[in-house]
């Protein structure tokens, strides 16, 4: 079912959902919404389930025109957003009827915005997921962001019939200074001072950043002496945080399956969200945690998110 | 010997368990690592999400909702390894026409000096083996083959470049591998081929699978220009 019509696609918008999983051992990566709470919630806010397909649209968002009545729900980074001209606010489900148009303009808080439709936006699965990974030209709409003049289709039917809205308490709020716990490792051996050095440091975010990684910039991080300048190329997860030979250190997100570089530390799932909404120059501070702190934080932050679901009367 | 005696486990961050079962890029080590995840995988252990193999070591990703890093390094311990021995399935043998130096490799210059040898001796020596795909990764489909000459081992750039061309063939240290689709990327730059080498839509997607081996074949820069434009049609109805 026709749904909406991109007016104006923004700089970088595509359609992802939770990721792909499952073809990491042949090097195709996860790919998925980089900011995963914000985007449950966009789903939820709208009566999907929470791996429906959405938008992800980083720095400035698109201008959609709905072709059928329609709900839409914008989460994740605050934006600046319009429909038919009237500012309206995100975390809330908004009624679209044929002819509105909703314009995010740009983000003011945090750098990606979710966009969800009621019933999910309906492009193929490739390899099991509707995410987008444009470097490989796979998923989404052809492997490609939004383009002017295409038109999302619906995948399911809508599920809700009055607003909702995530109390604003609830809401996250995006700093320019952050601060993210990490769990040393999985090359945590291979860095002494450097290890202090990581967890006591401001890094700044450079523009050189994107879905595949966030390269910082500030001390160098050295190595031991007798570290190895590399090492034999494993996997890494997102939030693992690499040390190149240049002591600057990258974080590695979605469009990544392996690296040979050591890695000094890894940033926790429930984290992950506000290295999504970095913006170039805003301040990373990390904070050591042990993997126990880390699973305890982590079943919290689930079960939390879980209750918000059935409190939206939201399916799985 | 390689190989350790027991995996050494790493933590790689609250959702991630890495398994290391030897030291170096070994065709004993990553055997290993290839029996392994295959008995893993077919222990079906709730809650662990996905398998990853890679050079010498995997990488399980879990959900620690369902599953605790202790219980997983106990199942892990407990699995039987003889049994997952027969199923590795037989190697191919893929054959990748590369042209070497010049604009498709254009760190050939730094490689040949950096190791003391002619371009001519790098592309000799390069193309000479046979090259078993030691695991896939980085991104869809790049090969990280076994078996470089120890003479060729050349570092990788200081600072990667935000930019590697498709097809671009490549070193690093004792690796060697392709690029099958842009990225960035950090490794020396010897040459490229033609071949495209990824198909998401297909139920195979690449040309290739861990465990098979890889030739490469020198061609022409004229060469190169034909399969290049035999691989563009070939896409086309």
């Amino acid at each position: 079912m026709a749904c909406l019509k991109v007016l104006d696609p923004g700089p970088m918008t595509t359609v992802q959902d939770l990721g792909r999983y499952g073809y990491q051992a042949l090097g195709v990566p996860i790919s998925g919404a980089l900011d995963q709470i914000s985007a449950m919630i966009a789903n939820w806010l709208v009566g999907n389930p929470s791996g429906a397909a959405l938008l992800e649209a980083t720095f400035a968002g698109p201008k959609l025109e709905a072709l059928e009545d329609v709900w839409v729900c914008v989460t994740g980074a605050r934006a600046l957003m319009t429909l038919n001209g009237r500012e309206v606010e995100g975390w809330t489900a908004l009624r679209m009827k044929p002819g509105d148009v909703l314009w995010i303009k740009r983000m003011v808080e945090g750098l990606r915005a979710y966009i969800a439709i009621s019933g999910g936006i309906d492009v193929p699965e490739v390899m099991g997921s509707r995410s987008t990974y444009v470097p490989g030209k796979m998923g989404g709409l052809g492997g490609r962001p939004l383009a002017r003049g295409d038109v999302l289709e619906r995948l399911g039917e809508v599920r809700i019939s009055e607003p909702i809205t995530l109390r604003p308490e609830l809401r996250p709020r995006w700093q320019r200074e952050i601060e993210l716990r990490a769990i040393p490792g999985p090359q945590d051996d291979h860095f002494g001072e450097g290890l202090e050095i990581f967890f006591s440091s401001p890094f700044v975010v450079t523009p050189q950043s994107d879905r595949m990684g966030c390269r910082l910039d500030g001390p160098p991080v050295p190595r031991k002496p007798e570290a190895p300048q590399s090492i034999i190329s494993e996997p890494s997860m997102p939030g693992s945080v690499q040390i190149p030979p240049d002591g600057k250190p990258i974080v590695l997100l979605v469009e990544q399956t392996v690296g040979g570089y050591a890695k000094i530390a890894t940033i926790i799932w429930p984290d992950i969200s506000r290295v999504a909404q970095a913006r170039p120059g805003d301040t990373m501070r990390f904070v050591k945690v042990s993997l126990d702190e880390a699973h305890d934080i982590y079943r919290e932050t689930w079960n939390q998110l879980e209750c918000l679901r059935e409190s939206l009367g939201a399916p799985p | 010997m390689p190989l350790y005696p027991a995996p050494v486990y790493r933590i790689a961050g609250d959702r991630g368990l890495l398994l290391e079962l030897g030291d170096g890029i070994d065709p004993h080590v990553n055997r290993a690592v290839r029996k392994m995840s295959l008995a893993i995988e077919r222990e079906g252990i709730p809650g662990i999400l996905e398998v990853i193999p890679t050079y010498r070591s995997i990488l399980l990703v879990y959900d620690p909702m369902r599953i605790r890093p202790h219980e997983i390094r106990r199942i892990v311990s407990q699995l039987d390894l003889a049994s997952s021995e027969a199923t590795l399935p037989p190697p191919r043998k893929v054959e990748i026409p590369v042209c070497y130096g010049g604009e498709f490799g254009p760190d050939m210059e730094f490689v040949a000096s950096y190791t003391g040898l002619t371009v001519e001796e790098v592309i000799e020596i390069h193309s000479a083996p046979l090259y078993q795909i030691y695991m896939m990764g980085f991104t869809p489909g790049f090969p990280f083959l076994g078996g470089l000459p120890q003479v060729l081992a050349t570092p990788r750039l200081p600072t990667p470049r935000v930019q590697v061309p498709a097809g671009s063939v490549a070193i690093a240290a004792n690796q060697t591998g392709i690029y099958p689709i842009a990225s960035p990327g950090g490794w020396r730059l010897i040459g490229r081929t033609p071949l495209r080498l990824f198909f998401p839509e297909r139920a195979e997607p690449f040309l290739y699978r861990p465990g098979d081996f890889i030739k490469f074949r020198p061609i022409t820069p004229e060469e190169f220009q034909e399969i290049l434009k035999r691989e563009n049609s070939s896409g086309l109805p």
